[in-house]
């Protein structure tokens, strides 16, 4: 697509709205205000908010970019949006109450964790049909697929599990006990650790996805901010192995931490409530979303410094970032 | 590991790999023990209270036990015993003691909490989930017994915290005329004392005119007379306090047992997963959850958080585990909850609420204590004889 000469700026706006882009751009859910933000990453601000459905947190994109996956939690299903023309174009049969999921590397099938049901539902996205649904523990909330596909796994916040879901029989398979509350969970690139945070617990388990064992728990520290308030939710590691980003919730900062000898490295103040994140797609940048305050800010990952934050809705929750 | 290769895969799903050597197949009784309280009759009787508060707590908790028990072979189940009279109850919680039954939640008033105390052979593990009775946690110290629900003092300390907080010092107190009103009475006192309020007036509700007609010509000359900030209302069983907002003499706020009042629990609490413990509760019982069910709740979840952690049923281990610095109740609330050692209570924060919304959570920030803010509410060490674990 090219530019139309002599356009105004509201033409700009309105064809960056069009999804004709070429910016690299952030998809961020406003989990109170039933928006999307998009934010244009190279002017680093918001070009455009919009409406989806009720209560939207967990989002994903489709693995050519194409598609954004969005959990409408309060309104029980999982919206497809098509990027180039900002339309939902199909709602999936997630289950009651998705909060999160993760995309198979096959492209096709969604796993989606149902917060009310104890249930982990399994989506095909291609044809739109549950595929399966598997038992998990109380408020089931993070979900990840390993690199290679072979394993699904949930954490359920309230039985403070994770789940191993083998995805070729979608049976659970094994369980690891962790600390309270758990959030999220991030697989390595090579897929052989799983970095596991407990919210309420304030640590992060490293786990040995071979034995399926803990292998190392991180606590966090920061001066003059009580224990109780450093609450690990999101975590991202870098495609290089050198760091892992914990954000800490109300303690309002993001651990960096060096993911190869667990070492916490520096603890960077961003806003207020900080829940998940996302690197930009050329990696140099962090986005995070900060519930209470309302805003992202962005982190420099060579210079480990926040260089700004940018308002965007009500509670932002989670992030994705295209090309 | 073992058993996956010789029992096979069914088994092998059962076993979580942090717990391969705890193991056991357990079976966990949880006995419920409420008492049905005659509150008599009110003036302002529009909304009952519940009558089954509290068991509903303790079922949801039994389910929410049996999702993680089944990853782990560990069954929950509850016994229920309800009644008003406190022998009855007395008798029929000894015959579950009889039949084995060794953790109990215990909803009931405090001279039943006594009585049941004194009649329970001491490796019975009790927790009062019904009781906010100030002395049972600085003087009358019942042998081992916990307690989840928020005591009063706890209650007046975090409205306290924050009257100081916006600089509204200068308090009027109203009180009902039953014991649990002049108790309630006297713990904001005792907070007006610690944190630095002053009840510039102190007045006993004592008439019988019916409100729901006259509170607009009796409330305000009964309010006035004193210059004062807020006014404190004292009345438990909500008699005549729910008249005394946009009826006082001056035009200040109500707080208290209404108005704002501080709670355990309430359904406007809805952050840290509050949303999803009211979505599964209302579920369950067709209506709000409140701080008795939370209570019953947070101390069924109490036996089960150490069974899971343990892998144990003895009710010394478990006793040891949750007095212990490895026990963390995730409970809702934001932080992890433990229990006090001399005191036996629940440390937790107290939500000000009124009955739309939360106005705030405390301990409120710069309220400072040596080991946690959580205990700068209610009855800290050096206020209390009470002794749950040897020094």
């Amino acid at each position: 697509m090219k530019y139309p000469k002599l356009i105004p700026t509201l033409l700009v706006s309105a064809l960056v709205a069009a999804g004709n882009a070429q910016a690299a751009t952030a998809y961020i859910s406003n989990e109170k205000d039933d928006t999307l933000s998009v934010l244009d990453l190279d002017s680093w601000t918001v070009t455009d908010t919009i409406d989806v459905g009720e209560r939207p947190r967990g989002i994903a994109l489709s693995k050519d970019g194409s598609k954004l996956y969005i959990c409408a939690s309060d309104s029980d299903t999982v919206q497809v949006m098509d990027l180039a023309t900002r339309k939902i174009v199909a709602n999936l049969p997630s289950g009651a109450d998705p909060e999160q999921f993760s995309l198979h590397p096959d492209n096709r099938k969604l796993y989606i964790s149902n917060e009310d049901d104890a249930l982990v539902t399994v989506v095909d996205t291609q044809t739109h049909e549950v595929v399966a649904q598997i038992e998990v523990g109380v408020e089931p909330e993070g979900m990840a697929v390993s690199p290679d596909g072979r394993w699904a796994v949930n954490t359920s916040e309230t039985t403070n599990m994770l789940h191993w879901i083998d995805t070729q029989t979608h049976e659970l398979v094994d369980n690891t006990l962790v600390d309270q509350r758990p959030r999220h969970v991030e697989f390595r690139k090579d897929g052989k650790l799983l970095w596991a945070s407990a919210e309420i617990g304030g640590t992060v388990s490293v786990v040995d996805v071979e034995s399926r064992q803990i292998i190392k728990k991180l606590n966090f520290e920061i001066k003059g901010i009580h224990p109780d308030k450093i609450q690990p939710v999101g975590i991202k590691l870098t495609d290089d192995g050198k760091y892992a980003f914990v954000a800490l919730g109300p303690a309002n900062h993001v651990a960096v931490v060096d993911a190869k000898t667990y070492e916490v490295l520096d603890y960077l103040l961003v806003g207020r409530r900080v829940w998940h994140m996302e690197f930009t797609p050329d990696r140099k940048h962090l986005l995070t979303t900060n519930g209470i305050s309302g805003d992202v800010s962005v982190i420099d990952v060579d210079d480990l410094k926040v260089i700004r934050s940018i308002k965007v809705g009500r509670y932002p929750w989670g992030v994705v970032t295209t090309p | 590991m073992l058993k996956q290769t010789t029992i096979g895969l069914v088994l092998a799903t059962l076993l979580p790999s942090a717990l391969a050597d705890a193991n056991e197949p357990l079976d966990i009784r949880v006995a419920y023990v409420g008492q049905i309280i005659d509150r008599g009759p009110v003036l302002s009787n529009l909304i009952p209270e519940p009558e089954d508060a509290g068991l509903q707590g303790a079922r949801l908790a039994i389910a929410d036990s049996n999702s993680t028990g089944r990853f782990l072979k560990h069954q929950y189940r509850l016994d229920e015993i309800e009644g008003e009279d406190t022998a009855t109850l007395v008798a029929e919680s000894q015959a579950l003691y009889d039949d084995g039954a060794r953790l109990f939640v215990l909803n009931t008033a405090a001279d039943t909490l006594a009585a049941l105390s004194q009649a329970l052979p001491p490796d019975a593990l009790l927790i009062n989930s019904g009781s906010r009775d100030d002395s049972l946690r600085s003087e009358q110290c019942l042998p081992g017994m916990l307690h989840t629900l928020p005591s009063r003092a706890m209650l007046a300390d975090a409205l306290a915290q924050w009257l100081i907080m916006r600089r509204w010092n200068r308090w009027m107190l109203i009180s009902g005329s039953t014991d649990d009103d002049l108790a309630f009475a006297e713990s904001i006192k005792r907070a007006a004392k610690r944190f630095g309020g002053k009840v510039v007036a102190e007045k006993a509700w004592s008439f019988d005119t019916d409100l729901r007609r006259t509170a607009q010509k009796e409330l305000p000359p009964f309010t006035s007379g004193t210059e004062y900030d807020v006014l404190v209302v004292a009345d438990e069983r909500g008699d005549f306090g729910e008249y005394l907002p946009y009826n006082t003499g001056l035009p200040r706020p109500v707080v208290g047992t209404q108005g704002l009042m501080p709670v355990g629990w309430h359904k406007m609490i809805e952050a840290w997963g509050a949303a999803q413990l009211h979505s599964r509760f209302e579920k369950q019982s067709g209506r709000w959850m409140n701080e008795k069910d939370y209570a019953s709740w947070a101390a069924v979840r109490t036996f089960a958080e150490a069974v899971t952690r343990t892998g144990s049923t003895d009710v010394a281990t478990l006793r040891a585990f949750v007095l212990s610095d490895r026990f963390e109740l995730a409970a809702f609330k934001g932080r992890k909850l433990n229990f006090r050692h001399w005191s036996g209570q629940l440390r937790q924060p107290v939500a000000l609420v009124h009955p739309r919304a939360l106005v705030s959570s405390s301990p409120q920030e710069g309220f400072l204590h040596p080991v946690t803010d959580l205990d700068t509410l209610g009855f800290d060490a050096p206020e209390s004889r009470c002794r749950v674990v040897e020094q």
